[in-house]
């Protein structure tokens, strides 16, 4: 492939006292492409999104991301990446137009910028009407979309969405994958974990970890011909299982994610 | 800049579109004024009073109606012997009996022992002991003036000390300051630690952290709307003072505001001490509450003088508890008007507080995010 890497991590190793979280991950991930990265609770997915977007330091290896070194250079990650969490990251408490703005300044736009961007996204998400209206008033399904335009309103070069689409309706996640689809193709990678195997097939390429190692990575249909499965649950049922009760316990011991 | 300033402004769109943040944050300094000032006033006020007056001559019922003539009582009945006096008391159409002995103004004018009892209900021992001092305080008055230098047979009261700083003994003046402490310590430390936790319950922090913003700019960025209502609180709280109980600030009002702000500064850095410990609002609410709250009503003297206390707390409040010291500043400007000179050692000790506690916020904050 001769596309441009704009995550590279070289022999990744986290540990927490000698909890090995990350165990000498290395992976690539292309530019527009949408990654998925799975594996059980626990498995090491946190720790290493935290390390990606900058929050946690790694203990030893080489990671890139946005062309920045994650060690040296957290600041400029943070300026290049957007983020969207399982729990919903917008203010309750403030208008859609409120909270556009606050994060848009956040990223260093200028009120005009922000200004015309809102109405270009209030237009395209039929949500002109709702605009000033406070975000608790809205359901669920459209915060969460809401949420992601938001990650991604400061265009930056990667976007990294941990399980953004918990609890949320069938529809609205299919709507949400289509928001998906169009960001990768407007050339923003998304970086994206997730629990339901078949968002799983939707990705470019997959990861899968298992206790803190990742033990599978690919495009979803050579997986399922390398593993001889129907599915991607197949294959992940088949190799992320054995570790399974092992990263729980560990789990359990370490209260880390 | 103007990524913390978009900050601070969303800060203050918390504040003001939360109901109950506004009305911890505005109610209760008027409400804690009104309810001091006039609820929970220790000053006297239409007491029920009640006489026996065995000898009905002039100097007693000049007595009675120089008692009478003041706002503090109220006579609400004229008993005609001993037997009327339990019964006045258990009903509690009076909370105080004075009882003229038989010949009172006679033995009074001719030098012998005229008798005088006050009796009062001691089933409200403050109440009481407050009631039969004004009694007190009003007959000695007038035997000083009747009776010549060294007949006095009626004691003499023995003024209390507040009166020297507080001529007409109005309790509003010592409670002021108290409420001014109480209400930085509330706003400050509480809100703080609560908008920090919410901000962590809610997920938002995660984003926050993982944005350009770096973590002290968070952290400023949420404490700087409480900072200038603080402010705003105190001279608010002077001003009502002022228009209500007619309490003026006697020093200088630039050096108030100055202790203010510092102590301002210390119950931030402790609010956001205490968000980087609790792990959700109700934890943050819980220790500011009984950390600070509590000590800061019971323990620092501002209603109960910590003279009075066991020596152990006087030492563990000496250390651990910032109030009292910020107290005895604001007393000092306030009501005695003293200069910086006075308040030094104490303004001091709260420097050293302010650094401590910063030092340990910023810490055990980046600590956090590891």
């Amino acid at each position: 492939m001769n596309r441009k890497t704009v995550i590279k991590v070289r022999e990744l190793v986290k540990k927490f006292g000698s909890f090995v979280a990350n165990d000498k991950l290395s992976f690539d991930v292309y530019e527009g492409e949408i990654f998925g990265f799975l594996g059980a609770n626990g498995a090491g997915k946190t720790t290493a999104i935290r390390i990606l977007t900058g929050l946690l330091e790694p203990t030893s290896g080489e990671v890139m991301v946005a062309g920045f070194d994650a060690c040296r250079q957290p600041e400029e990650i943070k300026k290049n990446i957007g983020y969207m969490c399982q729990k919903f990251s917008l203010y309750e408490d403030l208008t859609i137009r409120e909270n556009i703005m606050l994060y848009g300044g956040i990223y260093g736009l200028d009120r005009k910028t922000i200004k015309e961007r809102t109405e270009r996204l209030l237009d395209k998400l039929r949500f002109r009407e709702y605009g000033d209206r406070l975000i608790s008033a809205l359901p669920l399904g459209l915060k969460q979309k809401l949420a992601f335009s938001v990650a991604v309103f400061h265009e930056p070069r990667i976007v990294f969405l941990d399980e953004p689409t918990g609890g949320v309706d069938p529809l609205t996640r299919r709507q949400f994958w289509e928001m998906i689809y169009e960001t990768a193709s407007a050339g923003i990678t998304v970086f994206v974990t997730t629990h339901y195997m078949d968002e799983a097939e939707y990705c470019d390429r997959i990861s899968i970890m298992s206790d803190g190692r990742i033990v599978a990575l690919d495009t979803p249909s050579e997986l399922k011909r390398k593993y001889d499965a129907r599915s991607v649950e197949d294959v992940f049922v088949k190799i992320a299982r054995p570790g399974m009760k092992h990263s729980q316990e560990t789990v359990a011991i370490n209260g880390l994610g | 800049m103007k990524r913390f300033l978009g900050f601070v402004r969303k800060e203050f769109i918390h504040i003001f579109r939360d109901v109950r943040t506004l009305v911890i944050i505005f109610g209760i300094p008027a409400i804690m004024i009104i309810l001091f000032g006039y609820v929970v006033s220790t000053d006297l006020k239409d007491a029920s009073l009640a006489f026996l007056d065995l000898s009905k001559d002039d100097v007693t019922s000049e007595l009675i109606e120089r008692t009478c003539s003041s706002d503090f009582f109220r006579k609400t009945a004229d008993l005609s012997g001993y037997h009327d006096v339990d019964r006045v008391l258990r009903s509690g159409k009076a909370k105080v009996v004075i009882v003229f002995g038989e010949n009172f103004g006679r033995n009074l004018e001719s030098g012998k022992n005229a008798s005088l009892s006050i009796i009062a209900d001691g089933s409200e021992p403050n109440t009481a002991a407050l009631v039969s001092a004004y009694a007190n305080a009003i007959i000695s008055g007038f035997s000083q003036l009747s009776v010549p230098a060294g007949q006095a047979s009626i004691p003499v009261i023995v003024p209390e000390v507040r009166m020297f700083y507080n001529p007409s003994l109005k309790s509003q003046f010592m409670f002021v300051p108290g409420v001014i402490t109480m209400v930085l310590t509330l706003i400050c430390a509480l809100m703080t630690s609560i908008t920090l936790t919410r901000e962590k319950e809610f997920g938002t922090m995660e984003v926050l952290l993982v944005s350009p913003l770096k973590p002290v700019q968070i952290i400023l960025g949420k404490v700087t709307p409480y900072f200038f209502l603080s402010i705003v609180n105190v001279v608010t709280i002077l001003v009502l003072s002022r228009l209500v109980f007619g309490l003026p600030v006697k020093g200088s009002l630039i050096l108030l505001l100055a202790e203010s702000m510092l102590y301002i500064f210390l119950s931030l850095s402790i609010g956001i001490l205490i968000s980087a410990v609790a792990k959700t609002m109700q934890q943050a609410i819980f220790i500011s509450l009984v950390g600070m709250m509590l000590p800061t009503v019971l323990l620092s003297g501002f209603i109960f003088p910590i003279e009075n206390m066991p020596k152990i707390y006087d030492w563990v409040s000496s250390v651990v508890l910032p109030p009292r010291y910020f107290i005895v500043i604001i007393k000092n400007i306030m009501i005695k008007g003293t200069g910086f000179a006075h308040v030094c050692k104490e303004t001091l000790i709260l420097i050293l507080m302010t650094v401590i506690m910063m030092g340990l916020a910023v810490r055990k904050f980046s600590i956090r995010l590891q």
